[in-house]
Parts: structure tokens; sequence; C-alpha cells
């Protein structure tokens, strides 16, 4: 494996408020990370977390109106996203920092030759000749897995499936070799045994490339094999941050560990699931207190005061943001079952 | 709270029953806030109380209906006594201008309703039938289609005489065409959804499904559409009126109107500028509310 | 055990077509081809596959959502498969179906107590309008959303929320098979569990018997007795979970196993992977022989000539079939 280098990519409090028709809905809210060259950073959260936000807040992508960046850093080599001119971010876009989409038919145009998609990228950003553009294109659908490439280059997107066509989504992100990948649920919306293929994929070209990733999904499964470090992300917020080994065997914030109990596991037998009670929160109407506490099982008085400061636990690389340690401290409140 | 008594027992139960906003609710609070459409309803509201009531009041204070000539005072340019002037035989304008709006808006009430009915079972049903069914009614509607209805609508006239009904059938005969189009093709998207094959799995009957799960959801459309439908009949009666086939004189309609006032515009202008300012504020005020309740709505708009 | 609903070589053939006025068959979609298993009263029967293999089709094909092209779907001794649609009408009340979406299985023009009320409505005619009621805030409150609720619209709730709707309407007339169409996967995460537990504890309270559709295999491990592997059309393995998850005899199984990430780092890092070549391939023109070997690891020349029969493996009564040449190695 490639070794994780030095940090180039360094997310600073960053704020991406949208104006809802109900009020300011804030949908990233203070989100910090630090992304290590090679290194694979894994941001798990539901609907509405705001891990898919952040995402497009790093590539400046929030449509705007209603969406606003309204604070924060984003350093991209020391140099700060946020204040560079359009033409500059351009440059950074689908170049240096590239992104996949769940859904890979919204991404690829169905009028345009999967081919004529893919030399484009390199005849704008590296001037290179049809030819070449064209060579290097074959080569790296092959890399990605499409078998006879010199013949599918030519077909359109609709000609492909699903998993091929995430495929083809993945060569074109990775085509001017970027520095980091941003891969906004990646399997979602294929099948299990196409997922384990891409994982593959994505994992050996960190491993051959050196790229970055980072790896957005609300499956813990897949960040769990995959990344170096998880951030587990709820109403906007990093609730919980650590090695993988961190989050899945000590996890220190209710949410993370309402998680993993809730989920069915193929290798272990439980007789019964314990879910998290209630659902997800309106955006629209946080208070100052922490969101998670209507459906936490340790909530205390002072949590409806204020939002709980970042606490350390164990190794300084595991922060949760949660007054209690659910590992230690007894549960508040009787589990109840019907919802309101 | 809706405490209901039965048998002077008030049902606790319903005490607390919260009452949701249904997505009708939702589309009203929307249209109100777009402001030229509930501008348009405003003045189509004082239309039709000016035009159905404002005869009865004129008579009462001035004394005249539209039929009252009074050759002495023809012409005349708008007055306090006549607010809109008169015409050559010495009529109110004004008077003749509410019963001809009368007529106006009726015909295309009417005939959007005659089309809303036809078109909605008649599309529902071919859509929801789909195969050979659905191929047999639709090629009916394109052959409809092709006919070239001013013709028949003049062809009706010449054969039945000249009258109001003819020009109902006429125009409605062939305005559902369009709405059946429509409707077959919100069918055509709606019957697969999940809440519809849930219902063929309680076994629900195939009307019941037609006229409970998929028109209610078909509705924003079809309603988008009578509403511009309106404004058409509209001018297609003061078209076929402007050409001396549609409402017979001395009842009136905008567009007779219209014509009437057009053949003297040069010197008695006030004859022209009346009917026609009615007739194209209450088309503009129609177009501007089926945009408003297009935007209310469209389920794009819609926040789930 | 007693058998309650029980599929013979049930086929499911969708043609193609192509034309505007005379439509010309180009060819054929066989979405279920020739399946046969049984489910028993109480249990519950897990389906797995991926998308396009057939399993959706297979459930609502049980129901006679779609007429059969072929085969025999038999419930507590009728046969489905031979009643007229009229005919039908008063079975499907013991036989219901909970959706995928929660967001699309819901009329939004209706309340929530009118798309409960639906199936009382459609079957318990001489029911008054006040007893209807009653009915379905006892329903409601069994699916734990509060009575209350009755006038409120679907697009006012949340999406589990919304799910559990779907299941009070398929519970309203108390049916005893109920199929649930991969019922969770379109839910957040943390949801879920709610409503797995919920279909846990009213499978016990109403002792339903459930084909259970998913995708996701850790969710059918938690709720099946017995699972069905689906792969083009074709069911590859049947067994009890245990003996599936333990020895796969399929090569299929074993890859789709292999291929569920587990969420526990350590684990994963110690997994010997099984990753699949390929795609599967269009149900419109599926491989000769064995539809799995243009992906199979372990294929061999016999197995792109013969397609191998669903055989009981490790000798009768373990109730494990597999369909591979090799299964007994």
């Amino acid at each position: 494996m490639a070794e994780v280098g030095d940090v180039i990519l360094s997310v600073c409090d960053l704020r991406t408020h949208f104006r809802g028709e109900e009020g300011i809905v804030k949908a990233v809210d203070g989100v910090s990370f630090d992304l290590r060259r090679g290194g694979v950073l894994g941001i798990v959260g539901e609907s509405g977390s705001g891990k898919s936000v952040t995402n497009l807040s790093i590539l400046r992508l929030i449509p705007d109106p209603p969406g606003r960046i309204v604070g924060g850093e984003i350093l991209f080599h020391r140099q700060n996203l946020l204040s560079v001119t359009d033409a500059e971010m351009r440059k950074v876009r689908g170049n240096r920092i590239s992104m996949i989409f769940q859904d890979p038919m919204t991404s690829l145009n169905p009028y345009l030759t999967v081919g004529r998609q893919l030399t484009e990228v390199l005849e704008e950003h590296f001037a290179a000749s049809p030819a070449d553009a064209r060579r290097q294109s074959i080569d790296m659908l092959a890399r990605v897995g499409i078998p006879e490439p010199e013949n599918r280059i030519d077909q359109y997107p609709h000609q492909f499936s699903g998993g091929m066509r995430q495929r083809v989504m993945i060569a074109m992100a990775l085509l001017c070799k970027p520095e980091i990948l941003i891969a906004d649920e990646p399997t979602t919306a294929v099948d299990v045994t196409i997922q384990a293929q891409i994982l593959d994929l994505i994992g050996s070209l960190r491993r051959d490339l050196g790229t970055a990733v980072i790896l957005v999904t609300h499956d813990l499964g897949v960040v769990a094999g995959m990344a170096d470090e998880i951030l587990v992300m709820y109403a906007g917020r990093v609730v919980e941050r650590g090695t993988a080994d961190d989050i899945f065997h000590r996890p220190s914030h209710p949410y993370t560990l309402g998680l993993l109990r809730s989920i069915p596991r193929l290798d272990t037998s439980e007789s019964r699931l314990v879910p998290i009670r209630g659902t997800p929160p309106d955006l629209a109407r946080l208070d100052a207190g922490c969101p998670f506490r209507p459906r936490c099982d340790f909530a205390e008085a002072r949590c409806s005061e204020s939002y709980p400061p970042t606490r350390t636990v164990g190794a300084a690389t595991h922060e949760a943001a949660c007054f209690v340690d659910p590992a230690t401290a007894p549960t508040t409140t009787p589990r109840a079952e019907v919802e309101p | 709270m809706n405490a209901r008594v039965t048998n002077g027992k008030p049902i606790v139960d319903n005490f607390d029953e919260i009452h949701g906003t249904s997505l009708w609710a939702d589309a009203w609070r929307r249209l109100r806030k777009h402001k030229l459409a509930v501008a348009g309803g405003a003045f189509l509201g004082f239309v039709v109380v000016f035009c159905f009531l404002g005869p009865m009041v004129v008579g009462w204070v001035w004394g005249y209906t539209y039929e009252s000539q009074n050759l002495a005072y023809g012409a005349q340019p708008p007055s306090f006594a006549h607010w809109f002037g008169t015409d050559f035989l010495g009529r109110d304008l004004m008077v003749r201008v509410m019963h001809g709006g009368r007529i106006s808006l009726m015909v295309g009430v009417v005939a959007t309703i005659v089309s809303l009915f036809i078109g909605v079972t008649y599309g529902a049903i071919s859509g929801f039938a789909g195969g050979v069914t659905d191929n047999i009614m639709m090629r009916v509607v394109d052959v409809l289609y092709t006919l070239p209805y001013m013709f028949i609508v003049i062809l009706l006239v010449v054969i039945f005489g000249r009258s109001i009904f003819m020009v109902f059938v006429g125009i409605g005969g062939v305005l559902w065409l369009t709405m059946a189009r429509l409707v077959r093709g919100q069918v055509l998207s709606l019957k697969h959804r999940d809440y519809v094959e849930a219902a063929r799995a309680i076994g629900v009957p195939n009307l019941t499904i037609i006229f409970r799960h998929l028109v209610p959801n078909a509705m924003g459309p079809i309603i988008v559409l009578s509403t511009l439908t309106i404004p058409s009949v509209m001018l297609q009666e003061a078209f076929l009126s402007f050409l001396g086939l549609g409402v017979q004189p001395p009842a009136s309609s905008w567009g007779l109107l219209v014509a009437e006032g057009a053949q003297s515009m040069v010197f008695y202008p006030w004859l022209l500028v009346f009917p026609a300012a009615f007739l194209a504020l209450t088309l503009l005020s129609l177009n501007f509310l089926g945009d408003g309740l297009r935007d209310a709505l469209d389920p794009k708009t819609r926040k789930d | 055990m007693k058998t309650l609903v029980s599929v013979e070589n049930l086929k499911m053939y969708f043609p193609v077509t192509k034309g505007l006025f005379i439509k010309r068959r180009v060819g054929t979609v066989r979405a279920v081809d020739d399946v046969s298993f049984t489910v028993e009263k109480g249990e519950i029967l897990g389906l797995v596959g991926e998308s396009g293999c057939g399993k959706s089709t297979t459930g609502r094909a049980i129901l006679q959502l779609y007429r059969p092209t072929a085969g025999r779907v038999v419930f507590n001794g009728t046969e489905l498969t031979r009643l007229k649609p009229k005919a039908l009408v008063p079975f499907r009340r013991h036989f219901q179906i909970i959706f995928q979406d929660p967001y699309a299985s819901l009329n939004p023009r209706m309340t929530v107590g009118s798309i409960v009320a639906e199936p009382l409505v459609t079957h318990e005619r001489a029911l008054r309008r006040r007893a209807r009621e009653d009915r379905v805030k006892e329903i409601l409150s069994l699916v734990g959303l509060s009575p209350r609720m009755i006038r409120r619209y679907p697009h006012e709730f949340s999406g589990g929320q919304r799910q559990r709707i779907g299941i009070a309407r398929a519970l309203a007339l108390h049916p005893e098979f109920v199929v649930a169409d991969e019922p969770v996967s379109a839910l957040d995460v943390s949801v879920q569990a709610q409503i797995l537990n919920l279909m846990m504890e009213l499978r016990e309270k109403l002792s339903l018997t459930i084909l259970f559709i998913a995708h996701d295999l850790s969710v059918v491990k938690h709720m099946s007795d017995r699972v069905a592997v689906m792969y083009l059309g074709k069911i590859v393995e049947i067994a009890p979970f245990k003996a599936l998850y333990a020895s796969p005899r399929h090569p299929y199984t074993e890859a789709l196993l292999s291929s569920v990430p587990i969420p526990d780092p350590r684990v994963e890092k110690s997994r010997d992977r099984v990753v699949l070549k390929g795609d599967v391939p269009s149900p419109l023109n599926p491989p000769s022989g064995c539809h799995f070997h243009t992906r199979c690891p372990i294929a061999e020349e016999r197995c792109r000539i013969e397609a191998p029969a669903l055989v009981q493996i490790g000798g009768s009564g373990t109730g494990h079939f597999a369909a591979c040449h090799f299964a007994a190695e």
C-alpha cells in the first residue's frame, strides 16, 4: 500500500447554509478535516446529515441561491479554494479534484459517445491531440475494467449497464490523474457484486496512483474495509471522528453506537436489532442544543442547553462531540417504542 | 377540534385528531403567493359579479335593459347616465357588455366543462385499459384531430341554423380531444405507481382505481389545461361571432360587440374600447390564473 | 409444518414489442424462468438476488398482480393461477404486499385514514363507518403510529412512518401471507431497524407468513428462516440460512456472501473476497446452459451446454437445494 503522506486538503470550520421556505437550513455547520495524500477518508451519515453538501462545497458546486458557503476555509495545498476566482476553480475541478456521483446517468451526456466525453476532458485540460486523447482514454477504460475498450469507447452511455457506467464515470474522473477523488455514494445504485468490484477498483487506484479518496456513504460496511479515517456526521456536524478501529470498536458518540447496534451483520447472529428511535431532525428547526438528543438514550438536561464540545477519547485521533461517553454512562431514558 | 356528538355523548377519541394539510390546501397556499394569479382571480370575480348581477342593478337604478332602445340617444359617448355610452340604437353599452359577458363566460365555462367530462373519462379509460383498446381509442382521437374544426362548426351552423347551442357543440366536440390526450398521458405514467399496484393487490375494482387513485393525481394538469381552455373557447366564440356565425342579435357576446364596434371605431371608439377591454382583460386574467395554478400544482415545486 | 404457498414451474415472460400500430414481437424478457418453491405456514422465506434477477416479479406473480405466463401458484389449496380476475378478488384479502418505496406507495391525495381503510371498504362492505374508523385506529396503533394521525396526509410523514402506513394497509385485513418487496432498502439506516423489528413483532402477533424480498443479504439473514437465491430468473440455491452461510453450494451464492461488506474493519481486513468479473447478462438474451457460467470462477465446458437442475444436497431432509453441476463437490 502506498504510504499515507502529507496533508493536501484541509477543511476548517466549513459552514454551508441554504435559504429555505421555513428559514435558514444549516446543511453543513462547522465541519473540519484533513485529507492526506493516498489516504481514504470515509464520511458516514444519513440523508440530510450534510455529507454530500460538504463535498459539493469543496468543489464550490453549491447552487447559489439558495445555498451559500458562509464560513470556513478549504485549503488545497495551502491555497484557500473559497477565495480563488471561478476560472482558477475550473482548473482545479475535474482536474486536480474529481468527483463521482451516485447516479452515473446524471453526469454522463446521453447524446455523446463515451469516447467523446472522455477525450474532451483531456483536450480541454491538457491540450492533448485527438489521437493521443483517444489512446489515453482507451487505456483508462481498460484500467477500470471495461472489456473491449477499443470498441466500447464509441458507444453511448445507455449501451452500458449500471455498473459499467459507474466505471466510465470513474475513468472520466481519473483521466486527469487527480490528487483527490471524491466518491459520493459510488455504490448505492449498483448491486453488491458490482459494489465489490468498484470498491476493489477504488482501492487499487489509490494504491497505484496515490490518489487521496473521500468516500461518502450511508453504509457502514463500505467504509469499514476502506477508510483510514472516518467522520460520522449528523445534522450538518461531525459528531465523531477516528480511525476505522476507533469508530467500530470503541464508538463514543451515542449516534455512532446506535447506528452500529441497529444494522444487522452477516457474520454474527443478533436476535433483535436495537433501533435508534424517532426520525432524523428537520434542519430548519434546530435549536442551540444537541440535535440528536430527542433520539438519544443518554440525553441529559445540559444537552438541550448547548451543543456539546468535542472530547478526545483515548487516542488523540479519536474525538466525539458528546457530554457523555456511552461506553460508561448509564442510559437516562427508557426506550420508548411509539413514535410521536 | 372536531368533537362530534352522537347520542348526546361526545366521542372523546376524536378530540385529538390532528387534521393534516392536503396537497390541495398546500397548493392553495402557494397560489395565494402568486401576485398575478391573485390579481387575475380577483378581476375574474369582479367580472362575474359585474356581468351576472350588474344588469339587475342597472335596471333598478336607471331602469333599462340590454334591449331598451332610445333612438334619440343613439351613439352617445360615455356620460353619467350611460357610463360606457350608447350604441346606434341608443342601447346602453354597459348593460350590453354585461349581457355579452354572460354569454361569453358561459360559452367558455360550459364548453370547458363538457370537454372536461368527456376528455377525462375517455382519456383515463384509454390509458388505464392500455393495449389494443388504448390503441383504437387514441387512433379515433387522431382522426378527429385531423378534421378542420372551424369547417365543422361552420358546417353545423349552416345545417342547423345559427344558434348558441351549435357553438357549444362545435367547440366542445373538439376541445375534449386535447384533454383526452393529456389525461391519457398522465394515467399512463401514474398507473404503474406502487399505490395503484397496492389498490390492485387489495382487489379494488378498476373503475374505482381510475376515479379514486388516478384521476385525482392527474388533477393538477387537468385544472391548468381547463383554465387555459376557457380563454381559448371565449376567443373562438368571439371569432365565430365576429364572422357572424355565433350569437344572434339582439342577444350579444363580447365577440359580437367587438365586431360591431370595429365597424365604427374611428368615429365611435367607445363601442370598441369597452367590450374589447373586458374581453382582453378577462383572457389575460385567466391566463395569469392558469400560470399561477400550474406553479402551485406542479409536483416539482412541491417539497416532500 | 403445512405448506401455505406453493409455486410450481412459474414462468413470467414479458414480450418486447416494436412498432406503433401493429406491434411486432422482437424478443422476450424471461424475468422469471421456471421457478418452483414452497412457503411453509408461519415461516419467513427470504428471496435475494441482484436487480433484474426476477425476485420482485416472482413476488408479484404469486400475488397475481402479473398473470404468470406458465406454471401454478397454489395458495392454501386454491390454485390462484386458474381463477378469473373476478373470482380472485375475495382471495386477495388473504395475501398482501408491502412496497419498497414509501413515497410512491401511498396515494398523496388520500388521508392516512382512507388509505388504511381502503382494504376494509373493499372487502368488508357491511362494516359501518364508525366501526371501520375504529379498526383503522387499532391497526395504526398496532404498527406504532398514533391513531390521531388518521386525518393527515402521507407527505406529512417521514419515510419510516410512511412505511408503517404501508404496512398498516397491508395488514388491515389480517392476511395470512405477505410479500415484503424490499421494505427497508429505501429507508435511512437508523430507521431500517425500527421497521425490521416491527415486522418481526407483527409476524409473532398476527402469525404471518412472509416472503421477504431483498438485495441485502445481511437484512435477509436477520429476517428469514430460509433463503432462496435468484440469478437471472432462476433459483440457484435455496436452504435454511445457517446452512447457506456456512456452506454455500452455488458459486454465485458464495460470491454474493463474500461481496457483502461487514461493518467491522478487523473482519474486513482478514476476509478473502470472491470478486466476480463482469456484469449480469441481459435477461433478454441469457447465456446458454447454466446462466451463471459467464461469470463463474469454476465454470467448465459442460456448464455452457447443460443447465443444471435444482437438486437436494447432502441427502433428503436437509432442505438444502442448489442448481450447480459441482454442488456436491
